[in-house]
């Protein structure tokens, strides 16, 4: 996708086009009903009744929404500046002195900076911190240095680490609780500031380690994390003016993965299974989807929506999910093209 | 210290005889471990002997039979290679028992090689991978300030260590955090797996780095009991709001001459024979 070197790709007054900063702050388009900073409001209230929880971000709170539990308790949150390594061995120490440390940054430090320190001093022993971070795949247009499009690739091989993908603000809320109350490493994908609310028309609640059928279809089976569930409901509204029935079931839980849920919707026949992720292909949801089904001897049709093995553009959201093949519209086409 | 008694009873021909006993016994469980395994660090646990001496017969709070003790110093070692050095101090603390010491390096031994948090009591923290232990102890300095327990952290790093970006992270943090309840310790001996470390990647001149970031730094002689003594005190009694550095220049293999005068001394190797006149070139220099 990308051009040569420093060549035009445009003339600067050929068109109004969209910015960079469009949906920076929050990854909801105009319209959809959102809540505002769902994590940090949900940590904030667990905290008034828990004082084991202290919170610490990396010059990232503000980012993070992590700022509201700061505001509420300013005593139990440490600002650790720009320094992830610091961030994560430091929440080590906290949980072995009996705290349950909630660490913030961007996804793309947590994974690629502070790896051997969530390995070594968190996951191997098995500690009892919470990482949740921002950004996570392709929710920011400022490129490769702030896409976390390897995310779940690099920690899905970390022994004793749970891994969470929420879809949206009451699939946060309910997943900071959960993640609160387990005993336990966990990394959860963060979508901030105005997050949309999609799941509360669905009778759903999270559990971590299950997966859960938002609706029933006979063509398609969507297989989706993180907000591409959204999309997949979208898509799958999308096409029931085509008499395309869509089932999805959406996997918050990424690690450890709710087998059985899976196995037992991929066993109905006659259905295109496709796994959805804000993810690279490579080592995600439907990799490990498709090595499920393998080693089971389940054999559907197969196909993965997610983000190319490349270095990703800069640019506004809605440009880049158009053209990496995660909007609803590039969804509903690929889907289709699949089915004939 | 909670088991000071024993050191009262070690026979005495000066003040600190006892203390010197206690680095000798410590040299002497590390020299039969590394004959088990017939190699390994024992050059640093000979170098390193009369610092862990000090921690664990002067400085540090602890219980041997209970090493969870809620309100115990705690003693992170960083540097995992130098747990054969840190099971000989806990077998002379009495933590564990010394016959074990037949165990070190074997099958299912709770003495690794490199030292693990889930194996062995009294081993605090997963080391092995540098520039992690200073890190975790401004962690842990935090949340025993939150608690208001008066425990110290102590963190024993390596000279090389400091090559580890991480270790200054965490020296601007503890600083930036006001630690004075950690007390860290670099075993300056001058050695790394490559060579030398000051001509790896050179920390000098490291006594005014760290007092650069914020910190109380000693530098002492690591081999000479009083002196280490002496600087761990300073470093307890003192009243400033700072974390507090002793950095110990050390002698690999202190103790065992010929092994001392040996050029590369980071993974000793050591002929069969050698570990009987190892034990006697130590006893030779045992205290009065």
């Amino acid at each position: 996708m990308r051009l040569s070197k420093f060549e035009p790709r445009f003339a600067v007054n050929e068109r109004e086009r969209k910015t960079t900063s469009a949906m920076i702050a929050s990854i909801a388009p105009d319209g959809v009903l959102t809540r505002n900073a769902p994590f940090g409001h949900t940590l904030a209230r667990l905290a008034r009744s828990r004082s084991e929880i202290v919170g610490l971000t990396a010059d990232l709170g503000k980012y993070t929404d992590l700022h509201v539990f700061a505001q509420e308790h300013p005593d139990r949150f440490y600002q650790m500046g720009m320094a992830e390594q610091v961030l994560m061995s430091a929440a080590a120490g906290l949980a072995r002195e009996g705290f349950k440390p909630f660490a913030t940054t961007y996804a793309v430090f947590a994974s690629r900076r502070a790896y051997d320190f969530i390995c070594m001093a968190i996951a191997e022993e098995n500690l009892d911190v919470k990482f949740v971070c921002a950004l996570p795949g392709l929710t920011t247009g400022y490129g490769p240095s702030h896409q976390a499009t390897e995310d779940i690739a690099i920690f899905r091989g970390m022994p004793n680490l749970t891994i969470i993908d929420p879809c949206d603000a009451l699939d946060i809320e309910q997943a900071t609780e959960a993640i609160a109350d387990h005993k336990g490493p966990v990394y959860m994908r963060l979508l901030r500031g105005k997050v949309p609310v999609v799941l509360d028309d669905y009778d759903y609640r999270f559990q971590i380690g299950k997966a859960r059928l938002l609706r029933e279809g006979e063509d398609v089976l969507f297989i989706s994390s993180g907000l591409m569930t959204m999309r997949v409901l979208e898509a799958a509204k999308a096409m029931e003016a085509d008499r395309i029935g869509c089932a999805v079931l959406h996997v918050p839980t990424i690690k450890p993965l709710d087998t059985e849920a899976i196995l037992s919707v991929a066993r109905k026949p006659g259905r295109l299974v496709v796994v959805a992720e804000n993810h690279t292909i490579i080592g995600g949801l439907g990799e490990g989807v498709a090595a499920l089904l393998m080693r089971e001897g389940v054999h559907p049709v197969f196909r993965q929506i997610g983000l190319p093995d490349e270095f990703l553009d800069a640019g506004a959201l809605p440009t880049l999910h158009d053209r990496y093949g995660i909007s609803t519209a590039e969804i509903v086409g690929r889907v289709r093209v699949w089915l004939q | 210290m909670v088991d000071a008694a024993s050191e009262t009873e070690m026979p005495r021909a000066g003040s600190n005889v006892g203390l010197a006993e206690r680095a000798y016994r410590i040299r002497r469980h590390a020299v039969r471990m590394g004959e088990v395994q017939g190699q390994g660090y024992v050059g640093q646990a000979l170098g390193v002997a009369d610092v862990l001496a000090v921690a664990y017969f002067h400085a540090l709070r602890y219980r041997p039979e209970d090493t969870l003790w809620e309100e115990r110093d705690r003693f992170l070692l960083s540097i995992g290679h130098y747990a054969i050095a840190l099971y000989a101090a806990l077998i002379e603390a009495g933590v564990l028992p010394e016959e074990e010491l037949a165990t070190y390096g074997t099958d299912d031994s709770r003495m690794p090689m490199s030292g693990m948090a889930a194996y062995t009591p009294g081993m605090e923290i997963t080391g092995g991978s540098l520039g992690h232990g200073l890190g975790i102890a401004v962690g842990m300095c935090l949340g025993l300030k939150r608690k208001r327990s008066d425990s110290l952290v102590y963190n024993l790093l390596s000279d090389g260590e400091l090559g580890e970006g991480s270790t200054w992270e965490a020296a601007m943090s503890a600083a930036h955090h006001r630690l004075d309840n950690l007390i860290a310790i670099v075993d300056f001996n001058n050695q790394q797996a490559d060579g030398p470390s000051t001509a790896m990647l050179s920390s000098e001149p490291v006594t005014d780095k760290f007092e650069a970031f914020g910190w109380h730094a000693q530098r002492v002689d690591g081999n000479d009991i009083d002196a280490v003594r002496e600087a761990f005190d300073c470093a307890r009694s003192l009243k400033e709001p700072r974390p507090r550095m002793i950095i110990c220049d050390t002698r690999m293999a202190k103790g065992v001459p010929f092994l001392e005068s040996r050029d590369v001394t980071h993974f000793i190797r050591v002929e069969p024979h050698e570990w009987a006149l190892a034990l006697e070139a130590l006893e030779q220099g045992r205290p009065l």
